[in-house]
């Protein structure tokens, strides 16, 4: 496998792994704006606008996209999260020309204002739908204790408001002050012939907006209150957690995986064997979430609501050993095996590779290939692993409660 | 390179499948024992998934602990799900971890310890299963749907009920365990990167020994129509609906499959445009096949706020009773892109290839290769696609819904 980048002559970046044995090709843009990019008034309106990318273009109305899509029998998805906006299609080698010139062509849509209220209504049942779901809001409340007055709290959603009111022309406004030549990135996985796709993305990319419209990117300081949110006949407790994390850059994310892998994964670690193992609970998680320039832990707990707070306790002793005591030779050495094997199985596919890829470059403008990774957490030591955990984990957390 | 599907069958009845994916790193596998709900006891609902859980800790010279940690140092992700028919375990890992790990969950089958102390645990653990679902609507239409139009034994639900599960006592669960994890019904299905003559070996060195069973009869499966309502406080209403179809075994199952990718396959499929795309009326809208006990069913689901779902289920119903004027060619053609392209994904992919030749025996007795496939695709015409539905007009109409509001199925929506 090869990495090749090509800065296109203006133009994005295009970021290729090569690998000429592979079966497809997976590719996607990645677009560096999400919900911290937005102003309170248009709260949800990066993934409002990755749903209006779909609805047409100058060349292709929404119907022609999804038809083409279907033509190409391309796996084909998109997703928002606090700061990125991510379109990929996976697609047979002999597919390449078809499919960058559509997914290209794609991230310049019209914004149609008939197109826009239809599916205005689509995000808004999305929205209902989540919030039929466990946890119920949990994370969103949870965000803005943790994230305070920083854009961070932003629901990536949106609000029901927010996307009632919000008008077409601050959208336009939006898209054209962040889908810009040096705001995305064209990634490519699996067997590709670059050299055509560079010179097919040059034409294509043509006249697209050069400069990016900055946002405010400030570090937040963390919040650690608690909130209750009260939903009528529920049938378990839901309870998420929130402790100041590491940046996507830190050299202590290696270590920082180890340690939710021993506490927290979801077979064999500390908290399974406490909670889950014995039946107390449905489920017992803590999970990285990472930024550019800072970072959470996230934890997660379902359980009947008369446990709750026997399970609550559990909980915060495992956490209180761990920054105590660290972790031993052999649980270091076990989660360095799951972990090892889960990236080795994940990176079987050139679209899971494509996302490694992606999001490699958009924090870092580097790749790091799998051994080398592998290595790196082979490097982490116990020690590493426990200044790790008191420095997130042993912080104060923000904490929201789901009851019925 | 060619295809090569493998098999085997032990003296004892249980079948082993392979097909060698030596372009790959890892191997996976998908291990069907015939444990499902529907061989479940009356009244002990949940016994299956309880009996899986239970096989899980601890056998052999194994403790719970120690069997998942072999597990974990081997670098297996597994999984273990529970459908009417069977008790399944899936795993994936490193194709040197292969015959390790089957060699771990051999001795699950054969030498569990079923530990009456943890009992309680296994049981509050599938509790948790159960309340957890019951919070969840887009899920619970579908559960509640086949307990409404399946009868017993067909229509348990893999979580089982509350009452099932208090009364399942270690005797009822031991005496389930004997009868059903039997290799007569068994099948273990093997892709990926391995060695078949190694794989038989030590398969047969390991499983040979597992003694038979008697088979468990079925009775006739006759699905039951009509309409449920379940209350659930949500801003949403979450509609499942389910009609006859032919199943996975019918000579025309490809006709029917490509109907259903006409309604639901992708982002120009005829549900998706027309629920979602014209109207804005959900955000999830899909359909799908269902086959059970030699009964095939279309599956769909929609999910949207309470004031819109009559006019979604009425969308719903013409969409699907627009596939009477006939497909377009131009529909075909991206239904034959879609699975086509599905079959080259699918070579990417260890563990998709094992559970779809797991599921190809189980309900055919053989594995089709992509050839035929390949060549059933090609097959379809707009002509035989009408002439399908035409033939096989939708009926026998299932519809729950689960939400704050009833639906009823519109008069004159045809039913046998």
């Amino acid at each position: 496998m090869e990495l090749i980048t090509h800065k296109v002559e203006g133009g994005p970046e295009i970021v290729a792994l090569h690998d000429p044995t592979a079966l497809t090709l997976s590719m996607g843009w990645f677009v560096k704006t999400g919900s911290r990019d937005e102003r309170t008034q248009i709260a949800g309106v990066s993934h409002f606008l990755e749903h209006m990318v779909f609805k047409g273009t100058a060349r292709r109305t929404a119907e022609q996209v999804n038809r083409e899509l279907d033509h190409l029998g391309a796996h084909s998805n998109a997703y928002t999260s606090e700061d990125a906006t991510v379109f990929y299609a996976s697609v047979l080698p002999d597919c390449q020309f078809q499919a960058v010139d559509l997914l290209t062509d794609l991230m310049q849509p019209t914004l149609n204002e008939e197109e826009f209220e239809t599916e205005r209504q689509v995000v808004l049942e999305e929205i209902a739908m989540y919030d039929d779901q466990p946890p119920y809001g949990a994370f969103e409340r949870l965000s803005e204790i943790f994230f305070g007055e920083h854009p961070l709290a932003t629901r990536i959603l949106g609000t029901e408001e927010s996307v009632a009111e919000m008008p077409v022309g601050q959208m336009r406004d939006y898209h054209s002050q962040r889908y810009t030549q040096d705001n995305m990135y064209l990634v490519v996985s699996g067997n590709v012939d670059f050299d055509a796709l560079a010179k097919q993305v040059a034409t294509l990319a043509q006249g697209w907006p050069e400069k990016v419209v900055a946002t405010e990117c400030s570090p937040p300081s963390f919040g650690h209150g608690e909130a209750t949110i009260t939903k009528e006949s529920i049938h378990q407790h839901y309870e998420v957690m929130a402790w100041p994390g590491l940046a996507r850059n830190s050299l202590a994310r290696y270590a920082l995986r180890i340690l939710c892998t021993v506490v927290a994964d979801d077979a064999g670690s500390r908290l399974f064997w406490e909670l889950i193992d014995t039946g107390r609970a449905e489920t017992a998680a803590i999970w990285p979430q990472m930024f550019d320039d800072c970072g959470g832990l996230l934890g997660y707990m379902c359980c009947a609501p008369e446990d709750a707070a026997a399970n609550a306790k559990v909980f915060e002793r495992v956490i209180a050993e761990v920054c105590d005591r660290g972790v031993t030779d052999s649980e270091i050495e076990l989660a360095k095996k799951k972990i090892a094997s889960g990236l080795i199985l994940a990176d079987e596919k050139p679209s899971n590779r494509l996302f490694a890829v992606g999001q490699s470059w958009m924090c870092r403008n580097s790749y790091e290939p799998l051994d080398v990774v592998l290595s790196r957490y082979q490097a982490v030591e116990p020690e590493d692993v426990l200044a790790v955990a008191r420095e997130t984990l042993g912080q104060q957390s923000a904490r929201v409660r789901v009851v019925c | 390179m060619k295809q090569q599907l493998l098999q085997r069958q032990l003296s004892n009845g249980m079948v082993l499948l392979g097909e060698p994916m030596p372009w790959l790193r890892s191997a996976a596998f998908t291990f069907l024992l015939p444990a499902g709900t529907c061989y479940e006891a009356d009244g002990l609902d949940g016994l299956a998934a309880l009996t899986s859980e239970m096989v899980q800790r601890g056998c052999a010279e194994y403790s719970s602990r120690q069997f998942l940690e072999a597990l974990d140092e081997l670098g297996v992700e597994r999984g273990s799900s529970i459908t009417t028919n069977h008790s399944a375990f899936s795993c994936s890992m490193p194709s040197e971890a292969l015959l390790p790990t089957i060699e771990l969950y051999s001795k699950m089958v054969l030498e569990p310890h079923l530990p009456v102390d943890q009992l309680d645990d296994a049981l509050q653990l599938a509790m948790q299963d159960l309340r957890a679902l019951d919070d969840e609507p887009s899920h619970r239409c579908f559960s509640e749907l086949k307990r409404f139009r399946y009868p017993l034994p067909f229509g348990r639900i893999s979580q089982g009920t509350r009452e099932g599960l208090e009364a399942v006592s270690a005797e009822a669960l031991e005496a389930f365990f004997r009868s059903t994890y039997s290799p007569s019904g068994s099948l273990l299905a093997v892709a990926g990167s391995f060695d078949w003559d190694e794989l038989c070996d030590r398969v047969e060195e390991l499983l040979g020994k597992w003694s038979p069973k008697p088979k468990v009869a079925l009775p006739e499966l006759k699905p039951e129509f009509g309409s449920l309502h379940v209350d659930h406080p949500s801003n949403q209403t979450h509609l499942a609906l389910a009609y006859d179809s032919v199943s996975y075994e019918h000579p025309e199952y490809y006709q029917a499959r490509g109907l259903v990718g006409v309604l639901s396959d992708g982002m120009s499929s005829r549900l998706f445009t027309e629920v979602r795309e014209k109207r804005g009326l959900v955000y999830s809208v899909f359909a799908t096949c269902f086959s059970l006990a030699g009964r095939g069913s279309v599956l769909c689901y929609a999910g949207t706020t309470t004031n819109r779902a009559e006019e979604t289920l009425q969308v719903l119903l013409e969409t699907i009773d627009s596939l009477k004027n006939g497909i377009t060619e131009d529909e075909l053609q991206r239904l034959k892109n879609r699975i086509k392209s599905s079959l080259v994904f699918e070579q990417e992919s260890s563990s998709a290839r094992s559970s779809q030749i797991a599921s190809d025996w189980f309900y055919l007795g053989r594995v089709p290769d992509r050839e035929e496939v390949c060549r059933r695709v090609d097959a379809l015409t707009c002509e035989s696609l009408k002439q399908h539905f035409c033939e096989n007009l939708p009926k026998n109409f299932s519809l729950v819904t689960v939400g704050s509001q009833s639906l009823d199925l519109p008069d004159g929506t045809y039913n046998a």
